[in-house]
């Protein structure tokens, strides 16, 4: 009895304020799609991390025969130098492991990156420059090395790749932050947007609601029927957002970034099926938070 | 079931008190008339029975619940024990004249079919027989405060509060309508009705406790409405 009449109840008001009900479901699907964008952006720049962090860290180019560096004066590196360079780094207590990476090596790994792109034709296992790959204890200590190899006859360029990721994930950084952003601004005008819609639809009821007080009904069956609405259009609306960002992994990132990226790491199903409980939560709590505080104010029991 | 001792009730913005060190009895059953000019305090007295506003000193008990103690959420329970109808009516314009009965039970969480035994019988108790699926734009005013009453009557309250309730009747409808409240009042349920239809009043020679200025200035039983009209 009771629950089939406030649900009857929350089914009058959805429908009597359909355009305002359909203004809030909207609001609140792009506020926590924007959310979930965000949040599966901040895993991706993770998962991206993680791997490429893992691979690589100092990169010590070799003089190769085209190479103008001081420190190529001579020529393309020699055994020798190669040797000399190698103990170096092995004798250093900063360096954890050393990866050799010869030049037809580095072709193979050019290759597979960019394996669809078509660029690989132009480039010949000559061009690239052989390296050692240098794995820090401490990823800190990049300035050590650099500073102890610097100008060595033989060396061309030693970069620190995490320098360079750096870059790159300031900027995804940025994407991420600006998406959450944009959500929390959308979802404070979606929360304003319900406020405003419970309190019209408060008002258009007021004749109902103050005969229910002069009767003695309780809380209960005055305030709850608002509340659940409120948090019916947050779920509506957070339930499309969530449709939203499965078809945006599923087309997206699995259908299309996954394969035509193949050397980098994307966020997987498991980031999405936790991401979106998550986006749930927030429609439907931020949605019946709105809705409470606006019946508190405007319906006195 | 009414006791008001040295209620005083100012409203926040206004310096001059709508009542002031009222003490009123009214015991169980009784039939009240409270009559007095507009702005003599008659429908603040319901409000704060009703619990609606707060006295700002004194003390009022209605129904065994001393209101200055009650918490607010126990104020449901309170209103649940008293009926209250308006010159207005109030009645929902959408619903039919059983449905707006139906409502205020199913509103306080009376099963359906206790809902579906109780209707019927107020609704002959107000005499609306056979008009249970009518509208009200479809019935007279008098017709309309019936419904309102039943509507409040239909929990069976110990109390009823009418507030002008023939205000926007004719005198013959009137007259019917101060037979029902007279009717309930018979099955023990105790009637304060504030009002200022004199005719009424001196045909009833019920109690009048008249207020001018927010002060009881007579009370009295089986009284008339007074020597300034």
């Amino acid at each position: 009895m009771r629950a089939q009449f406030v649900l009857s109840e929350v089914g009058i008001g959805l429908r009597r304020n359909l355009t305002m009900t359909v203004a809030v479901i909207v609001a609140v699907a792009i506020s926590v799609a924007f959310l979930g964008t965000a949040l599966l952006f901040r895993s991706q720049v993770q998962t991206m991390k993680g791997f490429w962090y893992d691979k690589v860290e100092v990169a010590v180019f070799l003089c190769g025969p085209g190479s103008d560096a001081t420190g190529c004066a001579t020529g393309p590196v020699t055994q020798q130098q190669r040797d000399q360079i190698l103990a170096e780094l092995q004798a250093m207590p900063e360096v954890e492991r050393v990866y050799y990476e010869s030049q037809q090596e580095a072709f193979e790994h050019f290759s597979e990156q960019f394996a669809d792109s078509g660029i690989v034709e132009n480039v010949e296992p000559e061009s690239l420059p052989e390296s050692f790959r240098v794995k820090l204890r401490d990823p800190e200590q990049f300035r050590v090395i650099a500073a102890h190899l610097a100008g060595r006859p033989g060396v061309e360029q030693i970069q620190d790749m995490r320098e360079v990721l750096g870059r790159i994930f300031r900027v995804l950084n940025w994407f991420t932050l600006a998406a959450a952003v944009v959500a929390v601004v959308q979802l404070v005008a979606a929360m304003l947007l319900i406020a405003n819609v419970i309190r019209v639809a408060a008002f258009s009821r007021r004749r109902e609601t103050g005969i229910m007080r002069l009767v003695g009904a309780s809380r209960f069956y005055i305030q709850l029927p608002f509340l659940l609405e409120g948090a019916l259009a947050g779920l509506i609306g957070a339930l499309l957002a969530a449709a939203g960002v499965v078809a945006l992994q599923r087309f997206l990132v699995e259908d299309v970034l996954r394969r035509e990226f193949t050397f980098v790491a994307f966020v997987g199903w498991d980031e999405v099926w936790r991401t979106i409980p998550l986006m749930l939560a927030t429609g439907v709590v931020l949605a019946a938070l709105a809705s409470a505080v606006t019946v508190r104010k405007y319906l006195r029991v | 079931m009414i006791t008001f001792e040295d209620v005083t009730k100012t409203y926040p913005s206004q310096l001059r008190p709508a009542l002031s060190a009222v003490t009123v009895d009214i015991a169980e059953g009784e039939f009240v008339f409270l009559v007095g000019a507009s702005g003599s305090g008659k429908s603040t007295f319901l409000r704060l029975v009703l619990r609606e506003e707060r006295p700002t000193s004194g003390r009022i008990h209605v129904a065994g619940r001393d209101l200055a103690r009650l918490s607010s959420w126990k104020v449901p329970a309170l209103r649940r024990e008293m009926g209250v109808v308006f010159q207005d009516f109030r009645l929902l314009p959408n619903k039919t004249v059983a449905q707006n009965v139906a409502f205020a039970l199913e509103v306080i969480g009376k099963p359906g079919h206790a809902i579906r035994e109780l209707v019927p019988g107020v609704l002959d108790l107000v005499g609306l027989q056979g008009m249970s699926n009518r509208r009200p734009d479809e019935l007279s005013g008098g017709e309309q405060q019936r419904v309102a009453i039943a509507r409040a009557f239909a929990n069976r309250p110990a109390l009823l509060l009418a507030d002008e309730p023939t205000g926007n009747l004719d005198p013959a409808t009137s007259v019917g309508i101060m037979k029902l409240l007279d009717r309930i009042n018979r099955t023990g349920t105790t009637v304060v009705m504030a009002t200022h239809d004199a005719a009424i009043v001196d045909s009833m020679r019920k109690r009048v406790v008249e207020l001018e200025g927010g002060r009881v200035v007579r009370d009295q039983s089986r009284g008339v409405y007074g020597y300034t009209h």
